[in-house]
């Protein structure tokens, strides 16, 4: 009898302290969004596709060309062409076209760039109709967005 | 007989309440789907429908026309004409109890002497319909989840009348109207110990004799997919569902009049018709906590479901029982 009765009294009070936990759930704010139309902010280590980066203070892409990414690359989804600018010594990058429906995003090409030319982007979404879409030249994009962060946040 | 809304009488009067009555059914139905639902989302932690009307207010309606607009598929072998009988007979006794609730001292349409009894053995036959569905759909999830609604139905329809006969022996009496006047100081929860213990035995068993979570064993998705419905798909699917709501509905209504004392509690302009009112938020107030119910706590067990009724709200309720007798007695 006396087990009997405890058992009621501690089951309602565990049964009242659930409910009191969904309350708080239902009185605190949604965690979700609508996504299409409201957008979370994107978590800092995300890695979208490479792109180039830009030097803080001239502003022109730290690239120069010299091909270790490409060669570094375990999936061959890239391919850089440079030239010498007149009155450059360095090399600047013509062309840097990037495979993206090969690459694994495995990173390696970030962290062998010798002047830190490239950073993953935060795009994400990236849906396209062909495979021949999926190929970005990543100096054209870097030349569309007048980004001058260190990593360029779009397209 | 006589209706007590006033200005109807005859074939024409009846007509009229059946109307309001049949569509409050769907509308009731459907407001509280969609409570239903924008709730379950914010309980975990979630928008819920957003999309279609301001913060997804029309998503119901919208999903009513998409059910009815689909095809009724029966599978192979189903029980001819009970199939679809089924669905139909789910839906046309709940309607029924809203008749003889008294939801204001002129709100009402038909006064039983023993409207009591008229709710109770009307909402028994969802029971029927329950098990009809799962056994004409030729399937065993349908079989099983009829099977143990069936099992349910019986062992939770005992707490409820030992709970509701606590309180007809304090009033003396079976209308649900006079049930409600004579809580005119005090309403019973309050006004009596054992009142207030059937109350909390009614509750329980009324959710349970709804089918609905964490009692939803005739529905167990993880187990039956989807119980005594699994075969059932468009406008008849639908009818279970506003079947099951109404039900909810009424039970949340009968606990309300009987012991929540019905549309007494706040002082109302037209008060004859306006206390309405009143009683509605009081048993959407029991419908919110039915809900809230349901995202908390998880599905029990069958053996559990069963202990729990035979073990605990049965000796419960006959103890309760004797003490409201005894009481009135002295």
């Amino acid at each position: 009898m006396k087990t009997y009765v405890r058992e009621i009294l501690s089951g309602a009070a565990s049964l009242v302290s659930g409910l009191g936990v969904t309350l708080q759930a239902l009185l605190s704010r949604p965690v979700t969004v609508p996504y299409p139309r409201k957008k979370i902010a994107m978590q800092p280590g995300y890695r979208g596709h490479p792109v180039l980066t830009r030097d803080f203070a001239t502003g022109i892409l730290r690239c120069i060309a010299c091909g270790t990414c490409s060669r570094m690359c375990p999936s061959r989804c890239i391919s850089v062409t440079g030239t010498q600018r007149n009155g450059e010594r360095r090399k600047s990058p013509q062309t840097f076209v990037l495979d993206f429906s090969r690459c694994s995003l495995c990173g390696t090409c970030v962290e062998v760039c010798p002047v830190s030319g490239l950073a993953f982007s935060h795009t994400c979404g990236m849906a396209v109709r062909s495979r021949a879409a999926c190929v970005l030249d990543l100096v054209k994009l870097a030349e569309e967005s007048s980004c001058t962060n260190t990593v360029c946040l779009q397209k | 007989m006589e209706t007590i809304i006033t200005g109807t009488s005859g074939i024409l009067g009846m007509a009229a309440v059946a109307a309001v009555i049949i569509g409050f059914v769907f509308v009731n139905a459907t407001a509280l789907g969609y409570i239903e639902r924008k709730l379950c989302g914010h309980f975990q932690r979630r928008l819920g429908p957003m999309e279609v009307g301001w913060h997804g207010i029309l998503q119901m309606p919208v999903d009513g026309i998409k059910l009815i607009a689909k095809q009724l598929i029966a599978p192979r072998n189903v029980a001819g004409i009970l199939f679809y009988l089924s669905p139909l007979l789910a839906l046309a006794p709940v309607a029924l109890p809203l008749l003889v609730m008294p939801f204001a001292p002129r709100l009402q349409a038909l006064d039983l002497e023993t409207g009591l009894v008229f709710v109770l053995a009307m909402m028994s036959f969802n029971t029927f319909a329950v098990f009809l569905a799962g056994w004409s759909s030729n399937n065993n999830y349908s079989m099983i989840g009829a099977l143990r609604s069936v099992a349910q139905n019986i062992s939770y329809e005992i707490p409820i009348l030992l709970s509701l006969l606590t309180v007809v022996f304090l009033a003396r009496s079976l209308s649900l109207r006079h049930l409600v006047q004579v809580q005119e100081p005090l309403w019973f929860f309050l006004q009596h110990p054992s009142a207030a213990i059937a109350f909390i035995i009614f509750f329980i068993a009324a959710i349970a004799e709804t089918n609905r979570s964490p009692f939803d064993l005739p529905e167990a998705e993880s187990e039956l997919t989807a119980g005594f419905h699994t075969e059932y798909g468009g406008i008849a699917f639908a009818l279970f569902m506003i079947a099951e709501y109404t039900c909810m509905f009424i039970n949340c209504c009968l606990a309300t009049a009987v012991f929540l004392g019905g549309w007494q509690g706040l002082w109302l302009p037209l008060g004859a018709y306006g206390s309405g009112l009143v009683f509605l938020i009081k048993a959407y107030a029991l419908m919110f906590v039915i809900i809230w119910c349901r995202w908390t706590f998880p599905r029990v067990r069958f053996d559990q479901l069963m202990n729990f009724s035979w073990k605990y709200l049965i000796p419960i309720g006959l103890g309760n029982f004797v003490l409201a007798a005894l009481m009135t007695k002295i």
